[in-house]
């Protein structure tokens, strides 16, 4: 046991309070200090570390509203749509406890991408951060996961449809698709099965996890030190400091930038109570117009789209069709080839085989087919004899796509092999490069919204490929180019 | 870590308990994720439904709940019925032969994908994702058809086309014709769906 702390018999009510509860719960006071009062931060932050705090306040908002909400939705699919109804007109202050719901659930996206994106030009992702980048990664998936499940919920037609299309992705899954389509839905369609399930996952299951990722995202950010601008360790052996051991380059979160993202919330308030009050659908783009009709498991909509945190990726999906299929297949044969020219003759012959069997399950030969005429009739007589060299439908490869952009994220501390982490100290074609990749995940995200076109289909295709080729190729780039001198320090002017 | 020794004897019972608490954790979690499984009032519900077609004039659809979807019954015009083979060079799979089984059943494996040539029975869900198709029987030049449509369905979701034989049109999303369920005649005028005289 801890060694009882006395204070003077003559201190004040509040000291010897104090005094009480630091004898009793010694771990509370410690974890103020590690976490608040003596965690130093680079003093150099600059606009792009709001993110971090605000993220923090909109999961606040998310469950106190949540909780809110919950007190009166019914999850059940005669009563949904009626109940998300009845919060808006007859709950007292309902409506303005739903949208608030609802414009944070965008807010969230907004708040996390820019967070990312912050990250990555930042290198706050590379050693000793890899834990703290792969947690946020997992927040990610998770906040898809709860916004997907949780659009659902209102049982409009655009929650109906969206979650069938999203659940029939599923079922493009080679041999147990069909199966595990089934196991997800609890039914043959969408149904009330489905939505007990997905409320259920929505209000208990998925919060529980996000906030276990957060607190561990926390934790390993607090124990490593965070990154800044300048991409210098403040906390390094060789990092300066002052007599106590604090680094020189660093303030303590408390009460420096515990003000500094007071500063910043209220700006972000001040945007989102201006939505909320003033455009809380944002034209359709936060909350679409086709959930204002009840699901009709009969009718689907004439223009079905996800909201537009999804819809990069949604073009991603909709980017592979088997013409696609068949340019990966060739390109993923190509680089069969190259990596076992460099590679010694033992491995040669098993990435020859391993990218040979990738290119045919991609459709390779259906595709060769397709491409030069004159080969038709030999494809055609292969795929009659062998049935399985015709590959897998390109639908599972869209869902491949989807997953995998998400995915690739995870390993950027381990595809980046730049000289520096931070973009100023970067050869200046690499901020060219982040720039085009910013506005091609733009484009995306905008066709995504759109109804197919050919035109938007291939500029999708461009950017997909364009989309991976930036994180699968970044080993080579990103050695490419000669890097700028790192100061020793942060740069950092006083004001 | 202490110094001591590793007691062997007493290793070998902890991996054997530690084995014997994970096989208890796998069985433990079959009831939970068996419960994801269509419930027996969801099968229940998949009974086989019985429908009056004596209602249906020629060129005129009806559309009734089978487990929840869609499925529709057509009557097709002679007209409509012989234009079904001139299309074969554009479809997909016009013999439906890509997975015969999942497709239809045998009694529907021909050129009018039905028991009764002038009566297509169809499920009326795409099979790329899953939305409801819509009708567009009007032949012609039609915004998103192509100009020498003949009449059919086209997905609203991914642009897919389907003829009146509910059979896909090629380089289209959807990779397969729309299915047939089983079904079977009980009188000229009855059909029963989800049902037929194998079962």
């Amino acid at each position: 046991m801890a060694e009882f702390h006395e204070v003077s018999p003559n201190a004040s009510a509040g000291e010897k309070l104090t005094n009480w509860f630091e004898n009793r719960l010694p771990t509370a006071f410690e974890a103020y200090k590690v976490h608040m009062s003596e965690y130093y931060a680079p003093k150099n932050f600059n606009f792009w570390y709001i993110f971090g705090s605000l993220a923090m306040l909109v999961l606040v908002i998310q469950i106190v509203t949540g909780i809110f909400l919950v007190m009166h939705y019914k999850p059940d699919a005669a009563l949904a749509f009626a109940s998300v109804e009845y919060i808006m007109r007859d709950v007292p202050w309902g409506w303005l406890v739903r949208v608030m719901h609802l414009t944070c659930a965008s807010a969230f996206f907004v708040v996390v991408y820019l967070h990312m994106f912050r990250g990555l030009i930042y290198g706050s992702y590379r050693k000793p951060r890899e834990l703290v980048w792969i947690f946020g990664c997992a927040i990610f998936l998770c906040l898809m996961a709860e916004a997907f499940m949780g659009y659902l919920l209102p049982w409009g037609q655009m929650s109906y449809w969206g979650a069938q299309v999203i659940v029939n992705l599923f079922a493009a899954v080679p041999f147990v698709g069909p199966d595990l389509a089934l196991l997800i839905r609890g039914d043959f369609v969408v149904g009330d099965a489905t939505l007990n399930r997905f409320f259920s996952f929505h209000v208990i299951a998925v919060p529980l996890v996000l906030l276990g990722l957060v607190v561990a995202h926390l934790m390993a950010l607090h124990d490593v030190g965070s990154n800044n601008p300048d991409g210098v360790e403040i906390k390094g052996p060789t990092a300066p400091k002052d007599a106590k051991g604090h680094p020189l380059d660093g303030i303590p979160f408390h009460p420096y930038y515990t003000v500094h993202d007071i500063f910043g919330v209220s700006m972000f308030l001040m945007v989102f109570t201006a939505i909320i009050f003033f455009a809380p659908e944002v034209g359709g783009y936060f909350l679409e117009y086709n959930n204002f009709i009840p699901a009709d498991p009969f009718k689907t909509p004439l223009h079905i789209a996800p909201v537009w945190y999804f819809t990069p990726f949604y073009s991603m999906l909709r980017a592979v069709t088997s013409e696609m299929a068949t340019v990966l297949a060739l390109i993923v044969l190509a680089a069969a080839f190259f990596s076992a020219r460099r590679l010694p003759s033992a491995f040669r012959g098993v990435v020859l085989v391993v990218g040979l069997a990738v290119a045919v399950m991609l459709g390779l030969i259906p595709g060769l087919g397709n491409l030069l005429p004159f080969l038709a009739p030999v494809t055609g007589g292969l795929l009659k004899a062998v049935p399985l060299l015709g590959g897998i439908d390109a639908k599972f490869w869209g869902v491949v796509a989807m997953g995998g952009g998400v995915v690739i994220l995870f390993f950027l501390p381990w595809l980046d092999n730049s000289a520096v982490k931070s973009i100023r100290y970067r050869p200046d074609w690499h901020k060219y490069l982040y720039a085009i990749f910013v506005l091609n995940f733009l484009v995306l995200g905008y066709l995504g919204m759109l109804p197919p076109s050919s035109i938007g289909g291939r500029v999708s295709q461009i950017g997909t490929l364009f989309y991976f080729g930036f994180f699968l190729l970044m080993p080579w780039w990103s050695r490419i180019g000669t890097p700028k001198q790192v100061p020793d320090r942060v740069t950092f002017a006083a004001h | 870590m202490s110094d001591t020794p590793v007691d062997t004897s007493k290793r070998t019972w902890i991996i054997a308990s530690g084995c014997a608490g994970a096989v208890g954790g796998i069985a433990a979690a079959v009831p939970f994720v068996s419960s994801f499984q269509p419930s027996e009032r969801a099968k229940a519900a998949g009974a086989a439904v019985e429908v009056d077609i004596a209602g249906i004039k020629p060129g005129e659809k009806m559309t009734v709940e089978w487990r929840g979807k869609p499925v529709w019954i057509m009557r097709r015009t002679p007209e409509e019925l012989a234009s079904l083979p001139k299309l074969d060079a554009l479809l997909a799979d016009p013999k439906s032969e890509r997975k015969p089984s999942d497709q239809a059943p045998e009694y529907a494996r021909n050129e009018n994908r039905s028991i009764k040539p002038e009566y297509l029975v169809v499920v009326g869900i795409c099979t790329h994702l899953g939305c409801s198709p819509s009708d567009k029987f009007t032949p012609g030049p039609q915004p998103s058809l192509p100009d020498d449509w003949q009449g059919g369905f086209f997905c609203p979701c991914h642009g897919s086309t389907f003829d009146l034989a509910g059979r896909v049109f090629k380089n289209k999303p959807a990779p397969d014709n729309l299915e047939v369920p089983p079904h079977m005649y009980l009188s000229e005028t009855k059909l029963l769906i989800g049902e037929d005289k194998k079962a």
